[in-house]
């Protein structure tokens, strides 16, 4: 170690601890002080990098999405040419809705059904280990895979339609939900269901009137962000809702738009008008995303019960 | 045995019907009724309660129905393919659908090598955010900054895609392929003619969309260090890069692995951000800065247009697809539940 | 002498094939505070928990011998443990409400066995019982978590009340409370005993014997060979007898304060 003049702090990351004079005001070489500094400002650089796209993705998709989005866009469908201006992506909204709707009212009730099977029923069994690991290892699925399966399984059959984009999103959905949910039902404390039990409460009655009910604001987190996932999906509904510019409401045997969609056909195009709208669609998208997110967080902030 | 309703077993049995009250100056002398009576009444809430399980339990199972009905079912479809294109299906290098011709070796190495240049950036800087957040960061910028980050993984992949393509291509990724391409161009890997519409590209996107998995992650690995660890390399005198360098990272090895391997895996199965960036030609180029294809992307691009047979082959890329990314996902499970188990 | 409420023969504990009680037994009478005493990992707990088969709860636990409740063994071929559990109330160590309304918390058990009366006045009836009613009658739809580790424990015993049992198991039940909410809890085992049967388990001997008519003390019983140890019933009988003129030299030892 080299002798150094100075007193005070041995370096700022280590508070006041030393005395001036005497060996304590002794500092670290000179090479083991620049690395520590090099090495903060690496860290600091990174945030900075990280924080960069954030701003960017969202200052332009507001700038360029608000500068087209109003009335007409979010109540029409878009004109039969990519060159002509003015219309909207109602029709890639109802899509959305209706497939996101009917996929959440199938994965959730499902989802949480796994999960209580895991927590309540199946503990650290064969079966309860295998659809752990699998639901792991089936968020991690690429969702345009999900998209092929349900095409050959039920395109192939019964033809594009809002049906099939929902069975595939319900796919995506489940094991997110399966998982978020047993975290969330694992912290459920054991003394409140013994509680219940004591009171001559069968399994059935305490999961669904104290177990369910305790975990539900940090259920309530996992469905709206699978909900978010869901509905921001592309891939997988090229391959099962197919698309469309015209407005139906159809379950099957039409094929059917969805903001994801409209919008990667927008990005497509070479035309500026069909750019324009897709912008808008951003927007429109990541509102709906955030705004799931937004609540996911809020429910979370509610538990009552945490770690 | 069924009998009755609930309300009916337990205004017989369990002396909490609304009519048989007792006051407190009138002790029990009457006895309680048998157990096996009443429990013989319970025989529909036994039924429920079994109901309910098995309703629980084969919801479970229907997780591994569903991922074992579609490998067989997508294997299947693909099948045709698989038996006439033999091996030279992941060795061919040929494209071409209008002659019957499936090599889908481009798409595969696009697919790594989008996926690689992605974790290359996105692990070092996402280590370095998680870092600055859980050891260096005022306690009051850490949650605007997380939040901030987490952000990134909420913007669907419709977005980025849009985004990169009017925004960072232009703006970034065009120019920063020309720079690279001129100064390193004697690299192969960096090989003109250079464009933004490259696995760079494609692969700076991916980079954007995996930070925010493999940061999170990283938070709770860096998080789960004990305090007595660092405060230990404290005490022998390190400064604060040496107790990161010497008691964090060590300890989250295995963690950061486990991390590093959900965001590959990820970046391989995404789809429409690289299918809009990648520039969609199917060859292999050494160099990066020159376009390709991946494999998600091909299918979402071709197949629209693609006759029964080209479908059956993209089903095939999807089963290949598949293949490697459960692998991935596997492998990084079993390091994140080992560390888990370790704990 | 009433007939038994409880008449323990011959019970035998095992969690996961290690024996944790051996060879209990003991009768309990009716609207009797009866106190289970002995140094910790005895079995108390687990004794206490076989009266209403909440060890049916716990993975790997075997139950053996007999605990015949008014005459019929409730771990017989017939019988259903919810069905016992409806009849034996119980109190656990830790004040574990329902994170519901106080009002919910008491109607709870009342409402999944189907109660068709009016649920309001059972639900203050259980409260005035648990001497609680006085404090809370104003805030019945506020959450049971924002009331004090004392009042919870009430809200556990009304709640547990609110069915109608016809015995009341606790377990520890002040062991987490400070001392003016354990004067409380002891207060209302003295009013509760009216009408129930009480079986306390208790580490505090001083509890046991301002509260207690009888009192069981039960001992770890240790083989030196295979290390293992479980507990037994040293001694049973009336409290004042059991505190002044133990006849077993352990139970001496223990209350006189000289291990434990």
């Amino acid at each position: 170690m080299r002798a150094a003049r100075g007193s005070g702090a041995v370096s700022g990351t280590r508070g006041s601890g030393a005395v001036s004079g005497g060996v304590l005001s002794e500092r670290p070489s000179w090479r083991r002080l620049w690395s520590d500094r090099v090495a903060t400002g690496v860290m600091f650089a990174t945030v900075l990098i990280a924080l960069l796209p954030v701003l960017l993705i969202f200052y332009y998709i507001f700038r360029e999405g608000l500068a087209v989005t109003n009335w007409e866009f979010l109540t029409q469908a878009p004109p039969f040419s990519y060159r002509r201006e003015g219309g909207g992506y109602v029709n890639g909204l109802i899509g959305t809705l209706m497939m996101v709707g009917m996929a959440t009212a199938v994965s959730v009730p499902l989802g949480i059904l796994a999960a209580v099977y895991l927590v309540e029923y199946g503990g650290r069994n064969l079966l309860a280990s295998l659809i752990r690991f699998f639901s792991d290892v089936m968020t991690g699925v690429p969702s345009v895979f999900v998209g092929l399966f349900v095409y050959t399984a039920f395109v192939v059959p019964f033809g594009f339609g809002a049906l099939m984009g929902a069975v595939a999103l319900s796919i995506i959905m489940l094991p997110i939900v399966v998982r978020s949910t047993e975290e969330m039902l694992k912290l459920v404390p054991q003394e409140i269901k013994n509680a219940s039990y004591a009171l001559g409460a069968a399994k059935w009655q305490t999961v669904l009137r104290i177990v369910l009910p305790s975990a539900l604001p940090g259920i309530t987190t996992g469905v709206l962000l699978a909900v978010a996932r869901a509905a921001g999906e592309t891939a997988p509904l090229i391959l099962t809702a197919f698309g469309s510019i015209t407005i139906t409401t159809a379950l099957i045997g039409e094929p059917i738009s969805a903001l994801p969609l409209a919008i990667f056909d927008g990005a497509r195009t070479p035309f500026a008008a069909g750019q324009a709208r897709a912008w808008a669609g951003a927007l429109e998208l990541l509102a709906i995303v955030l705004v799931f997110t937004l609540l996911a967080r809020v429910a979370a902030s509610r538990s009552s019960i945490s770690r | 045995m069924i009998h009755g309703v609930r309300g009916d077993e337990i205004s017989a049995g369990g002396g909490i019907g609304g009519g048989s009250v007792r006051s407190p100056a009138d002790p029990r002398d009457e006895r309680p009724p048998s157990l096996s009576a009443l429990a013989r009444r319970r025989g529909f809430g036994r039924a429920l309660d079994r109901l309910f399980g098995w309703t629980a339990a084969v919801s479970g199972t229907l997780v591994l129905l569903i991922l074992a009905y579609m490998v067989l079912t997508t294997t299947n479809t693909a099948l045709p393919v698989f038996t006439s294109e033999g091996i030279s299906f992941v060795t061919g290098t040929e494209w071409l659908p209008s002659r019957g011709v499936y090599g889908i070796l481009p798409f595969i190495y696009g697919t790594l090598v989008t996926s690689i240049i992605a974790v290359v950036i996105a692990v070092p800087i996402s280590l370095g955010v998680s870092l600055y957040l859980t050891e260096l960061a005022p306690s009051w910028i850490k949650g605007p900054i997380a939040y901030a980050v987490d952000l990134l993984a909420a913007v669907p992949s419709v977005v980025y895609g849009l985004w990169g393509v009017f925004v960072l291509l232009p703006l970034f990724l065009q120019p920063a392929a020309e720079a690279l391409s001129s100064v390193f161009g004697f690299l192969p890997i960096f090989k003109a003619p250079a464009t933004g519409l490259s696995y760079f590209g494609a692969g700076v996107v991916l980079a954007i969309m995996i930070i925010p998995i493999i940061s999170a992650l990283a938070r709770e690995v860096f998080r789960a260090v004990p305090d007595d660890d660092r405060l230990a390399a404290y005490a022998l005198g390190a400064t604060r890069w040496e107790m990161i360098w010497e008691a964090v990272i060590p300890r989250s090895r295995p963690g950061l692995v486990g991390a590093t391997m959900l965001g590959l895996g990820r970046a391989l199965g995404e789809t429409i951000a690289v299918a809009l960036l990648v520039g969609s030609r199917p060859t292999i180029s050494a160099s990066i800065v020159q376009p390709g294809y991946s494999m998600a992307a091909v299918i979402a691009n071709q197949f629209p247009e693609a006759d029964a047979t080209g479908i059956r082959a993209l089903v095939g890329v999807g089963v290949v697809l598949f293949a490697i990314t459960i692998v991935i996902n596997m492998a990084a499970r079993l390091f994140v539940w080992r560390l888990v188990a370790e704990r | 002498m009433n007939e038994p409420v409880f008449s323990v023969k011959d019970l035998n504990v095992s969690y996961g094939g290690n024996l944790a009680l051996k060879d209990v037994s003991l009768d309990i009478q009716p609207r009797e505070i009866t106190a289970i005493i002995g140094p910790s990992g005895c079995g108390k707990s687990t004794f206490i928990r076989c009266l209403n088969r909440m060890n049916d709860l716990v993975p790997g636990a075997q139950v053996e011998g007999q605990v015949m409740y008014h005459g019929e063994d409730i771990y017989g071929p017939q019988v259903d443990p919810v069905t016992v559990r409806r009849r034996i109330g119980m109190v656990f160590q830790r004040p574990n409400p329902f994170p519901k309304s106080i009002y919910d918390n008491v109607a709870f058990g009342p409402r999944i066995n189907g109660f068709k009366g009016d649920l309001g006045e059972l639900v203050e009836r259980s409260l005035r019982r648990a001497a609680l009613w006085d404090e809370v009658k104003n805030k019945m739809r506020k959450s049971a978590l924002a009331l004090s580790g004392g009042q919870q424990q009430r809200l556990c015993i009304a709640r547990a009340i609110a069915v109608e049992p016809d015995v009341i198991l606790m377990d520890e039940p002040a062991s987490a409370l400070d001392p003016i909410a354990t004067v409380r809890i002891e207060d209302l085992m003295q009013e509760l005993k009216q009408e129930y049967s009480i079986v306390i388990v208790t580490h505090n001997m001083q509890q046991a014997a301002r509260v207690s008519d009888k009192t069981a003390f039960l001992y770890t019983e240790v083989d030196e060979e295979s290390m293992s140890r479980w507990g037994i019933l040293v001694e049973y009988g009336p409290t004042g007898g059991i505190f002044t003129k133990p006849v077993d030299k352990r139970t001496e030892d223990y209350v006189s304060g000289r291990f434990g």
